[in-house]
């Protein structure tokens, strides 16, 4: 049987088609995944992006639509996917999709383009308390990449660079409009481009743990998102959360999908 | 599940916390839709099928605004969600 997840995010659409395999055992043992596929939708609107993105995922994978059981929609733009049968939250597939990854995960830490949020689990990868921030996008990456833009950084220089500075500077601007005047001020200031990074990607892991120990930190902490690529950002967390290690998974942006691909194939039982 | 809607931002942190284990069978007569002077609750059909109490998205990110008429500076001595809601289900974080 196969199932497929559908994220739409705010940036790109992940697809995910789940196999599952004929074994018993843990949901790890059972299921694999046969095709993990990202689209930009550029200027495509959500719904034909997402029909888009399907169609291109199911012949990479060598599939047609009917040999698919069911297919799920998470993600802000979920409501688009005329042709999933049901939408999940995006706390309910990200703790999901966390947990077939890291069984003991009991934190989730999801952080994308355009939100973030915490999420506890338990051990069937239920999310049993939860918290976003709804207000704006200053605690997810558009704010690093807007950032980064400024400092005329790729987002990837732009993480790196963060990890050689041991500097903390603090950036007290909430909303990214703001901030990015106080960048511009840093750079006046003749700070080194180094030192700017870790302070934006400090305030942005700041607002983020602000959400997960609204939730609590407990047992083990797993990052999810497109973010996890950042690894001055991943530093940055772990300061800001107090924490030795966060477990990261090797597709951070396929875990939503993964996790709704999953809640599609247990619904099929 | 504990669901915390709202935000944090320069002047303090604005969360409505829901516990939806208490919210599934409401034993208050879903009371929060019309206590609330604003109407901000909905009851919607979660991810488990259960039908339970949530904030409406617009009023997620204006929490510190629409609420403040029901804070004691608006005449009230407690919040008209959290007493109509007699499960106990609804807390506010500020």
């Amino acid at each position: 049987m196969i199932t497929a997840g559908i994220d739409m995010g705010s940036r790109s659409i992940k697809v995910v088609l789940l196999e599952e395999l004929k074994v018993d055992g843990a949901p790890q043992l059972k299921y694999g995944v046969k095709k993990a596929y990202i689209m930009m939708p550029g200027d495509l609107d959500q719904d034909v992006a997402a029909d888009k993105a399907y169609n291109e995922a199911l012949a990479e994978a060598g599939l047609k639509r009917e040999d698919v059981k069911a297919v799920f929609a998470t993600g802000a733009g979920r409501k688009q996917v005329a042709f999933s049968a049901e939408g999940i939250t995006e706390m309910t597939a990200g703790a999901k999709g966390a947990n077939f990854m890291f069984p003991m995960a009991r934190t989730v830490v999801d952080v994308g383009a355009e939100e973030g949020r915490g999420m506890k689990t338990d051990a069937e990868g239920k999310a049993i308390d939860f918290a976003g921030n709804e207000k704006c996008a200053a605690g997810a990456g558009s704010f690093a990449e807007a950032m980064s833009r400024a400092l005329q950084m790729t987002l990837k220089e732009f993480g790196d660079a963060s990890l050689k500075s041991d500097k903390s500077i603090p950036m007290n601007a909430q909303c990214t409009v703001f901030a990015e005047s106080e960048v511009v001020s840093l750079i006046h200031s003749s700070t080194p481009k180094n030192d700017i990074a870790k302070a934006v990607l400090d305030a942005v892991a700041s607002r983020v743990c602000a959400m997960v120990r609204r939730v609590g930190i407990d047992g083990e902490v797993v990052l999810i998102g497109g973010m996890v690529h950042n690894a001055g950002f991943v530093q940055s967390l772990k300061t800001a959360m107090g924490v030795d290690a966060v477990s990261l998974p090797d597709m951070p942006e396929y875990i939503s999908a993964l996790g709704c691909a999953l809640i599609a194939a247990e619904r099929q039982h | 599940m504990i669901a915390n809607y709202g935000y944090k931002d320069g002047s303090g942190e604005y969360y409505i916390s829901i516990d939806t284990d208490k919210c599934i069978g409401c034993t208050a007569d879903r009371a929060c839709l019309t206590a609330c002077p604003k109407q901000m609750f909905e009851i919607i059909t979660d991810d488990y099928d259960d039908e339970v109490a949530w904030i409406k998205k617009p009023n997620c990110r204006t929490l510190a605004y629409d609420c403040a008429d029901c804070k004691p500076s608006g005449g009230y001595t407690s919040l008209p969600c959290m007493t109509a809601c007699t499960p106990g289900a609804i807390k506010h974080s500020w």
